[in-house]
């Protein structure tokens, strides 16, 4: 009896020992991330098809919290040698990245270090325009991009009496539309938005064409100072603060905006601008009523075409300090991530946006968008004309900071400390002061 | 006072005996904090591939910044609320259920429980109950005429957050001055009563000055806490804002260090806190713990 046991204890033994020799034999590329509940479950499954798919690599996604905490997670771990292969970093973060010439592995030299095929082209345009260097180079691998939207309650807007199958298109028309449903009724405010920064001050810009900071909004280099505080934004942050007082807008909260999805889902307020990537959320929250999806609205005054919106989400970067075994992993990875296949799963199962041409192509011929009505506002938006200097995004260092402040300078203007001019004159010196910081960390 | 003096034979062994609790002292509190010094005294990006000794660029920057004079007087607020709120309700708390002969042990368990949660989720839990469109609280007070709306009114935010904060703290001090009561003699206080001294007075002349100890080590306790321990509190229920209204010391540290990834005013600033707190509680110790009667 005692004999079989031992028996059986070393047979077992000696079969760990060879399925650990065999996990050994694979490559493991440890994958840091930001992707919490849905997201971070469908992120795991991409990794678990590519580890699936062949035998020599294995990708290890481990989730740490946060877009923030993850990048400071990830910096921690570079200044102790303890780095992951690959890190997921808001775009907020990528002006640091890039400054951070020693750290990143380039996407572009990667593949072709590694034989793989990479074509920068066959990505959207606003994507690709978004994470290249000034000579054109993509420094980090697109993964979960998206773009501001416009969400609206159509039982809300029935109850109105408004037609809801009509979003509103212009500032003058949500102003409209909010004072009608907030009269009859039907909800207690028009509208909240997530992300006062990006969507309320980066994307109005970008969309009225007009510059949010100068050298091509710090695509140009480090010297670049902050023009946030020009007419139409100024414009804007009044409306914003009347209508707060009006009872038509509702404030969300610093950042992200924590409170403004619940108001929406709440029915407390009709409209709501976020994220594309917010849509999996807003149709799983919308139980008691229909959702309509339309562009964000603009000030017809200004432009009468608006221009583009910009992006958000966050890329792949791969840090320095690891073997060529695992590089080759790496690049196989993401030649794996950035088929169609993958990618339309991911689009359509998140909002993100569909990065590549192919990925949007395949959706069409699969006819999800016919299939899914709103679908593909974001992608029309940020595709839409010709991308001007403004309207090709963002780049500054340290720009989580800027947010912080600009958030802060807004609270101020609402509690009626500041006028809207006050506020962001203030936002800009604050945010200048944190550029010329950050210039002079990384010169 | 004359004590008898022990001598070891050993020279080595007392330091041998000390030495693991002088090991995690220097790993975990002196090594770091000289990091936090060093680092100070530094401007780095965030990789640390640039660094560079800038004297007290950092110091003077930070005192140059409205922010941060303004940051600091409302750390003062928010220690001196949360200090003087945990400590009166828990000393409440302490006396009521001291009287009570039968139920005591239930509502100490009842009472201690909120020790027991993580400070980020108290933060959320308060969060929910002060959310403006889905919290109770604004609800009812809306009922009674008064508009809640914490993410503009930096007063109310700066209410919510010591609220908070007091809360999560009730418990340790109400275990405590339940400890501490429980070792006044009953002998002192019969005797006083059968003298005619109602309970106010048997109170405030008996009682509170036996368990001043307690009184004084909590005060040191909670000042630390407030200072030092409420930055997940509030990045859950206010995240410092709004118009930084509820930005104290400890949670600039945190957003400019780790959010903001400015590690040399960080590092800066949590050498300022570290400062105040030892000012503080030496002033503690060299007069108020001279009115205390062990």
């Amino acid at each position: 009896m005692v004999h079989t046991k031992i028996a059986a204890g070393l047979l077992a033994g000696v079969a760990l020992a060879l399925s650990s020799s065999a996990v050994l034999a694979q490559t493991e590329v440890t994958w840091w991330h930001a992707m919490g509940a849905e997201l971070g479950e469908r992120l795991e499954a991409i990794a678990a098809d590519f580890n699936a798919s062949q035998t020599e690599f294995k990708v290890t996604p481990v989730f740490k919290g946060s877009y923030p905490e993850t990048l400071t997670a990830a910096i921690a771990a570079f200044r102790a040698g303890e780095q992951p292969a690959i890190v997921q970093v808001f775009e907020v973060g990528t002006g640091t990245m890039m400054a951070a010439k020693g750290a990143v592995y380039p996407v572009h030299q990667l593949m072709a270090d590694n034989n793989e095929p990479f074509d920068p082209s066959s990505f959207l345009a606003p994507v690709v325009g978004y994470y290249t260097d000034t000579a054109g180079n993509i420094l980090s691998m697109p993964f979960n991009s998206s773009t501001p939207i416009m969400y609206y309650n159509k039982t809300a807007f029935e109850k109105a009496g408004l037609d809801p199958n009509v979003a509103p298109k212009t500032w003058a028309e949500v102003e409209a539309f909010s004072k009608k449903i907030k009269d009859s009724g039907a909800a207690a405010c028009g509208f909240t938005s997530g992300w006062i920064t990006w969507v309320q001050t980066e994307n109005l810009s970008a969309l009225h064409d007009v510059p949010y900071g100068t050298l091509e909004n710090g695509f140009g280099g480090l010297a670049t100072e902050f023009q946030f505080n020009g007419p139409v934004q100024v414009k804007h942050w009044e409306n914003l603060k009347r209508w707060a007082d009006e009872g038509i807008f509702q404030y969300g909260g610093p950042v992200g905006g924590n409170d403004a999805p619940t108001k929406f889902y709440a029915q407390e307020c009709a409209i709501y601008m976020n994220s594309s990537a917010s849509r999996a959320g807003v149709i799983g929250n919308a139980k008691d009523f229909e959702v309509g999806f339309a562009p964000l609205p603009f000030y017809d005054d200004v432009i009468a075409e608006p221009k583009n919106s910009i992006i958000g989400g966050a890329t792949l970067w791969v840090l320095n300090g690891q073997s060529p075994e695992v590089y080759k992993g790496v690049a196989k990875f993401f030649t794996y991530l950035s088929t169609s296949e993958v990618q339309a799963a991911w689009h359509q199962a998140t909002g993100y946006l569909p990065i590549t041409n192919a990925t949007y192509e395949l959706g069409k011929e699969q006819g999800y968008y016919a299939a899914n009505p709103g679908s593909d506002i974001a992608i029309n938006q940020i595709t839409r004309g010709t991308p001007s200097v403004n309207s090709k995004g963002v780049r500054f260092g340290n720009l989580s900071q800027v947010r912080d402040a600009i958030d802060s300078e807004f609270e101020a203007m609402l509690a009626g400390q500041k006028s809207a001019q006050q506020a962001l004159d203030a936002a800009v010196a604050a945010g200048n002061q944190i550029l010329r910081d950050f210039e002079a960390a990384n010169q | 006072m004359q004590s008898k003096r022990t001598v070891f034979p050993h020279k080595g062994l007392p330091y041998l005996l000390l030495a693991p609790q002088l090991a995690i002292t220097i790993v975990f509190f002196l090594w770091p904090a000289g990091q936090a010094l060093k680092s100070s005294f530094e401007r780095e990006d965030p990789f640390g591939f640039r660094t560079t000794f800038i004297w007290f660029d950092n110091y003077t920057r930070l005192f140059g910044q409205p922010d941060y004079l303004l940051a600091l007087g409302r750390s003062a607020v928010f220690a001196v609320s949360v200090t003087l709120l945990a400590m009166s309700v828990s000393l409440l708390l302490a006396v009521a259920v001291n009287r009570l002969l039968r139920a005591g042990k239930v509502y100490t368990t009842l009472l201690v429980w909120p020790y027991a949660v993580a400070p980020v989720v108290a933060g959320i839990l308060w969060w929910f109950m002060f959310n403006s469109t889905i919290g109770i609280l604004p609800y009812l007070l809306g009922q009674a005429g008064i508009a809640w709306n914490h993410r503009i009114n930096g007063d109310q935010a700066m209410l919510l957050v010591v609220l908070a904060a007091t809360w999560k703290q009730i418990s340790y001090c109400f275990l405590f001055f339940v400890a501490g009561l429980q070792s006044v003699p009953r002998s002192l206080l019969e005797a006083a009563a059968i003298d005619g001294s109602g309970p106010w007075k048997r109170f405030w002349t008996i009682t509170f000055p036996l368990i001043s100890p307690t009184t004084f080590f909590l005060l040191i306790v909670n000042v630390n806490y407030a200072m030092f321990d409420t930055f997940g509190l509030i990045d859950a229920t206010t995240s410092g804002g709004p118009a930084g209204a509820t930005n104290i010391l400890v949670y600039k540290v945190y957003a400019d260090g780790v959010l903001g990834l400015n590690i040399g005013s960080s590092s800066a600033q949590s050498v300022m806190l570290m400062l105040i707190v030892i000012v503080l509680t030496v002033i503690q110790f060299r007069w108020i713990e001279r009115r205390v009667e062990y």
